[in-house]
């Protein structure tokens, strides 16, 4: 217990010096989880509408492996991006391997399912009313598309939401395909478990309830800009 | 069939993907020629020595380092891929196998230090010295608990080494595989109240943090010896021949000598330099 309380003081302590090495790893860990997210989204939603919405031959079987690979071990994303990344690798040249860039890449793939399947139960769950109204209203695909996002808005921001919790605190792509490289790639929770391998406790601790800390203020900031959107 | 409108939504959309995916790659390639890529092993970043030595490095050679820690096998996996130009790596046999198959050009030892068994006081060893093989033989014989890395690190390769030659096999009902790293394998052992294999440098760095306490031995086998391998140019285009080469110079000097014998954590020398 007394490494938790240490901890505390030691954030505060890391977050006042001004830490290079804490502020560093926190705006990359924001970053490249904002920017994977964001990606994730435009992919997630577009691809979660078109399963709700249109009928095509496998759909059935789409909807199923998206929601299977809700549940994929962030280290298997890792390996699978580090054998791709590499140099002997097909995307090689890219020289994306021990780079944020590709820490992102990974991070869409563990995005892409979560708010996909997401939002495509939220589109299946509207009334039904609401698609025949708007085809009867006379509105156009892309119109239609708007109000379908707009009608199931809270379970597609939940969705980003989630997408975003994982991406943000993730480990096993930031280490297998970001390496861990002090002032590049290190994000907070690498650098948690950076710490505790070297055996500074209070200082991963510290590492972590940043992280934490982070990851609370962005979900309360999100949840503040879509109740306004509410009312 | 989709509807017209609707391909130019999902074209715009990948349109403004990919320029997204190009910004990413564009920025983050520069000319090949000024990057390093290093691999080394843990105990050497989380002993802080390379806080100490790369700036000295990058004074002369300004190169865009970048460092990545992992275990000597995975080290020497990365060099045999081409992944990395320059190795750091502690497990002499495995080393020797990886020059014997052409995947290094230059191989040299340049610092050493040891490796210590560590017990927990409650399970007294005999108080007279015992050579490290002794030791394990009679961890093996009485089935005393004892801990190992099991990921294919250095220590691990040494832990492997010196059962062989102490002939002698740990019961699996007292023998522990953590694969982990040294500082939480220490941890495991620790509260396992179990021996296990560390090297000096992770040992005095959680000395305050545990109970385990090195066992009394003597002995050549437990030398500790780090060596630097460029990797052999050829694998691929990537490999930055001429820093590696340049490291692998910097770390065979005097001055980088000199850094290693000066370099201390809680105010004791870890690593004993070999080009004086």
């Amino acid at each position: 217990m007394e490494m938790i309380l240490s901890g505390i003081t030691e954030a505060i302590q890391l977050l006042v010096s001004g830490d290079a090495l804490v502020f560093d790893a926190a705006w990359r860990s924001i970053w490249v989880s904002t920017t994977a997210v964001l990606i994730a989204t435009i992919l997630g939603i577009s691809i979660g509408t078109l399963l709700a919405r249109r009928r095509f031959i496998g759909r059935g079987l789409l909807v199923t492996l998206f929601r299977g690979l809700m549940g994929v071990p962030t280290v298997l994303i890792g390996l699978i991006g580090y054998a791709l990344l590499a140099r002997q690798g097909p995307l090689g040249t890219l020289e994306l391997l021990y780079t944020p860039w590709g820490i992102v890449l990974g991070e869409v793939i563990l995005a892409v399912p979560i708010i996909t399947s997401l939002t495509h139960g939220g589109i299946k769950n509207l009334d039904r009313r609401i698609p025949e109204t708007a085809r009867m209203l006379g509105a156009g695909p892309v119109q239609r598309w708007k109000t379908y996002l707009s009608e199931a808005r809270l379970p597609i921001i939940l969705a980003i939401l989630t997408a975003f919790a994982r991406c943000f605190t993730e480990l096993g792509i930031a280490m297998m395909v970001g390496g861990n490289l002090k002032f590049k790639t290190r994000t907070l929770s690498t650098s948690t478990t950076l710490e505790t391998a070297r055996g500074e406790f209070s200082r991963a601790v510290a590492m972590s309830l940043i992280l934490l800390a982070i990851a609370i203020c962005i979900t309360v900031v999100i949840a503040l800009v879509s109740r306004e959107d509410e009312s | 069939m989709l509807p017209i409108r609707y391909s130019k939504q999902i074209r715009h959309w990948a349109i403004c993907l990919a320029s997204v995916f190009l910004l990413g790659c564009d920025s983050s390639t520069q000319t090949d020629q000024s990057k390093l890529r290093i691999a080394t092993t843990t105990s050497t970043r989380d002993s802080g020595l390379l806080d100490v030595l790369l700036p000295e490095f990058t004074k002369t050679y300004n190169y865009d380092l970048s460092v990545i820690a992992v275990g000597t096998g995975a080290a020497l996996k990365l060099g045999q891929q081409g992944e990395v130009d320059v190795l750091i790596v502690h497990a002499p046999n495995a080393e020797a196998a990886f020059m014997k198959d052409k995947h290094g050009s230059q191989h040299s030892p340049f610092m050493k230090n040891s490796f210590v068994l560590l017990g927990h006081p409650d399970m007294a060893m005999n108080p007279q010295k015992l050579t490290v093989t002794q030791a394990m033989a009679k961890i093996a014989d009485n089935r005393l608990r004892f801990v190992s890395r099991g990921d294919d690190s250095g220590t691990h390769k040494k832990e492997l080494e010196l059962w062989g030659l102490s002939a002698s096999q740990p019961q699996t009902e007292a023998y522990t595989e953590t694969g982990q790293g040294m500082g939480n394998t220490l941890m495991i052992a620790n509260e396992l109240k179990a021996f296990t294999l560390c090297d000096a440098g992770t040992y005095l760095q959680f000395k305050n943090k545990i109970d385990l306490r090195p066992v009394n031995t003597e002995g050549a086998e437990l030398e500790n010896r780090y060596s630097v391998i460029t990797v052999q140019p050829e694998k691929n285009n990537y490999i930055n021949q001429k820093a590696a080469r340049e490291f692998y110079d910097f770390l065979n000097s005097k001055r980088a000598a000199a850094l290693i014998r000066d370099f201390q954590v809680n105010g004791q020398t870890l690593f004993t330099p070999l080009n004086q």
